[in-house]
């Protein structure tokens, strides 16, 4: 990155990307408030899910992305094992001609935290299948740097639990993985509003990946669109580089100058 | 014969394939569609001369709007999920 001038691109599993905004497609009333949510985000890539057909279902959330030229990226939602993340995985390769993952392996379905344990295990075995790996990970530096050494495309920690809008609980953690990590950082689940995902790309995040905060909001196509701009500022003033944060003031008018009035 | 479609008891034709599940369960050969046969990943290509058996356990899925928290019927071995 050079300071001062925002890089307009960013690279993911070996392809450019404009928006650092990568958009859940759950949760929203209707498909049509999707859709409109999703274009005045200015999204690339949205996610999806894999589940029992339902032949009564109105509509398709595929034939929305496909007409929008979205990147449908598929998740493994609901997976609490590997071996079920890796055969769903699997399955979402067939079924959306794509072997990128968003790997999501839930240690239990109150917190919707990582298993750890799990998730590496999964990781590891999606990536010698050829998969390009984006997991869902906690907040952890260490945790970060195994995912990446198993070969992972990104890491994704979370800022605070799935769904919460408690925003980044622990800026300290994701300037670490940034600073260590070789491979983007995507700041995934947590964020509220949009100072959250403005400070996700101050610190260092190459894109934020949420759903809840758009399709929750009183607007969500309003909602959609500040985060837009909040993702532009963040990446323009991390780009910027920002003055040091002092304890005392520190005048801009120099004192020099100063006429004698008494 | 009696096939598990979509965890559903379903009755189909004596030499039904995989194929005529996937119909059955209401769904197109398209893209968006997987299916697992008896746990394993079955490539659309295969779909109609795969042939099902009495008591084959057929799962068809589709995309849906992602992050649900359903299942899928493909779980591999008890599931660890707990409420704390």
């Amino acid at each position: 990155m050079t300071l001062g001038r925002p890089d307009s691109q960013w690279q993911l599993g070996g392809r450019a990307w404009s928006s650092r905004l990568i958009a859940g497609t759950g949760g929203f009333r209707s498909l049509e408030q999707m859709e409109r949510a999703l274009i005045a985000s200015g999204t690339e890539i949205v996610t999806v899910a894999l589940r029992r057909i339902d032949p009564d279902a109105e509509g398709s959330v595929l034939e929305v992305i496909d007409r929008l030229g979205l990147f449908a990226l598929p998740n493994t939602a609901g997976c609490y094992t590997a071996c079920d993340a890796v055969r769903t995985a699997q399955l979402a390769r067939e079924a959306f001609e794509t072997d990128w993952i968003k790997l999501e392996v839930i240690g239990d379905d109150r917190t919707l935290f990582p298993d750890a344990v799990e998730l590496v295990e999964a990781a590891e075995a999606l990536v010698a299948d050829g998969f390009t790996v984006l997991p869902y990970t906690n907040d952890d530096p260490i945790l970060a740097r195994r995912l990446e050494e198993a070969g992972c495309a990104a890491v994704m920690p979370l800022g605070s639990p799935i769904g919460s809008g408690a925003g980044i609980r622990n800026p300290y953690n994701i300037s670490i993985i940034v600073e260590r990590a070789a491979v983007p950082v995507i700041l995934d689940a947590g964020i509220g509003t949009a100072s959250d995902a403005t400070l996700a790309l101050e610190l260092g995040c190459d894109a934020v990946l949420l759903a809840s905060a758009i399709f929750g909001a009183a607007e969500p196509e309003a909602m959609a669109r500040a985060m837009r701009l909040a993702v532009e500022a963040g990446h323009a003033a991390r780009s910027a580089g920002r003055i040091p944060v002092r304890t005392h003031a520190e005048a801009s008018t120099p004192e020099q100058g100063l006429p004698e009035l008494s | 014969m009696r096939v598990e479609l979509n965890g559903k008891a379903r009755e189909l034709p004596a030499g039904a394939t995989l194929a005529d599940a996937v119909r059955a369960a209401g769904a197109e050969e398209r893209r968006g569609i997987a299916v697992a046969l008896d746990g394993e990943v079955a490539p659309r290509g295969e779909w109609g001369t795969t042939p099902l058996a009495e008591g084959s356990k057929v799962e068809v899925l589709a995309a849906i709007q992602g992050g649900a928290e359903d299942a899928t019927g493909i779980a591999c071995a008890p599931s660890r999920r707990t409420r704390r």
